[in-house]
């Protein structure tokens, strides 16, 4: 059994642990960091809930080592929101109605900010398809697809005063 | 659930890599992108004393095409291989097979060459590498070394790779003129292994077949060359009846095993099937359709 001296960053904040090899980093996010926004919900690589960024790409932290987040930089949930702004795409889950339980949301609300980082303006397949790894047991995907749709209109039409400015 | 304990290694070369699976021997496993290693530790399948990530090693994401060849490197993911404007204009059975690979999340971390060494039936990447005619690099103390497809899967999660080698590479020939290739699978659901899955490569001149390469997923206890089929084919025009024979032929080349995705009866007629299925798309691409 070995451990290690890890240094990343989580929502913009260095860190400085020392793990064990074995460590997951949903464990090293949840327990040692406290930050309990992202979920575990199967802990086989299925639903999704652990879903966080990892340099900016969405992984699940139950199939990661935390000794693997050394260097890197990681975004959960919680670094959706900046300076008391909900991120677009959790104000779309607010308006839409994009969740019910909340079990899958945090996953959802990752991989959703991902795809729009990638691609602002998706369809609704490429939503589908994006999300196809994050389970929602309460079977909201109606809504879920729809709050995406918001969240990206919602960007769009920020941009359009903007534009029309110049 | 945490996997049990074990030494990690981060080595930063192949050499160091490949000097530290010589001294850890048996001991030690490879970790890659890990989206199969970890899950088998966390679920006691697998208990190595000693995990190797050789993802800390730099230049080895490529997915490039020199010299007439294919080049994947150890550490590209599935979702380069997705994006890889080369992979979808001119590879597309390797596009349409990393796209049903588990699922979108676990593609941004597991690798190509993982697929391949970790040795399972019932992956989807033997078959398509099977149907290509791919060779891999397998490096080791002595250097590097290359492993035809054919000769790579000894048995259930066992390969030609020695103790001490690391598969750096899959090298798949560029497709000639007049060539097509495709992969169709059957799932319960996104992210589920195949219940069952077919790769067909065909090599088309004048409107008979020159050459064909058909892989099965998940079709016994290890990927299945359909071969008879594939030599059926050999000299014939790319028609349905043609199909249809090596179908039947692909078929009765596998051992499917009865589980919750099928008895061996169904599985083997979707074998069928898909086969069929995937040399009519395959000749299509060959026509430039």
């Amino acid at each position: 059994m070995s451990t290690h001296k890890v240094q990343l960053k989580v929502n913009g904040a260095a860190h400085d642990v020392d793990v064990e090899a074995r460590l997951l980093l949903v464990h090293l996010i949840r327990e040692n960091l406290r930050l309990t926004g992202t979920h575990i919900g199967c802990d086989t690589t299925h639903c999704g809930a652990c879903t966080v960024l990892l340099d900016g790409v969405p992984v699940k932290s139950c199939t990661v080592l935390a000794v693997q987040a050394d260097g890197r930089e990681v975004t959960t949930v919680e670094g959706l929101e900046k300076d008391g702004q909900l991120h677009p795409i959790q104000d779309g889950f607010m308006q839409e109605h994009g969740l019910q339980c909340g079990y899958c949301t945090p996953g959802m609300l990752i991989t959703g900010a991902a795809l729009l980082e990638k691609c602002p303006q998706p369809s609704e397949l490429e939503i589908r398809q994006a999300i196809s790894g994050n389970l929602c047991r309460c079977t909201g995907y109606v809504n879920i697809v729809k709050a995406v749709q918001h969240a990206a209109q919602a960007a769009a039409a920020a941009k359009q005063p903007a534009a029309a400015a110049r | 659930m945490i996997p049990p304990s074990f030494d990690y290694h981060a080595p930063r070369s192949i050499p160091d890599a490949v000097g530290l699976l010589g001294t850890l021997g048996d001991e030690a496993k490879i970790l890659s992108g890990g989206q199969s290693l970890l899950p088998l530790m966390k679920l006691r399948f697998a208990r190595p004393a000693h995990v190797i990530d050789i993802g800390r090693i730099p230049g080895l994401d490529y997915v490039k095409e020199e010299g007439g060849v294919l080049k994947i490197g150890a550490l590209a993911r599935e979702a380069a291989l997705e994006a890889s404007a080369v992979v979808r204009e001119k590879y597309p059975i390797l596009a349409d097979t990393a796209a049903v690979i588990a699922d979108p999340l676990v593609r941004n971390l597991a690798t190509v060459c993982g697929n391949l060494a970790h040795g399972d039936p019932a992956n989807d990447h033997p078959a398509t590498m099977l149907a290509l005619g791919a060779e891999v690099v397998a490096t080791g103390p002595k250097g590097a070394r290359t492993i035809p497809i054919a000769q790579f899967f000894t048995g259930l999660f066992s390969t030609a790779l020695a103790a001490d080698e690391i598969l750096t590479e899959i090298r798949i020939p560029a497709p000639p003129a007049g060539s097509g290739g495709a992969y169709v699978k059957l799932e319960r659901k996104v992210g589920d292994f195949a219940t069952a899955g077919a790769a067909a490569f065909l090599v088309i001149k004048g409107g008979r077949i020159e050459r064909a390469g058909i892989g099965l997923t998940a079709m016994g206890p290890v990927p299945v060359k359909a071969s008879d089929a594939e030599k059926s084919l050999a000299g014939k025009a790319p028609d349905e009846a043609a199909f249809a024979e090596a179908g039947r032929l692909a078929a009765a080349a596998t051992r499917p095993t009865a589980d919750r995705r099928g008895a061996v009866d169904y599985k083997k007629e979707m074998a069928r099937v898909l086969t069929v299925r995937a040399l009519r798309k395959a000749a299509q691409r060959a026509g430039g359709k």
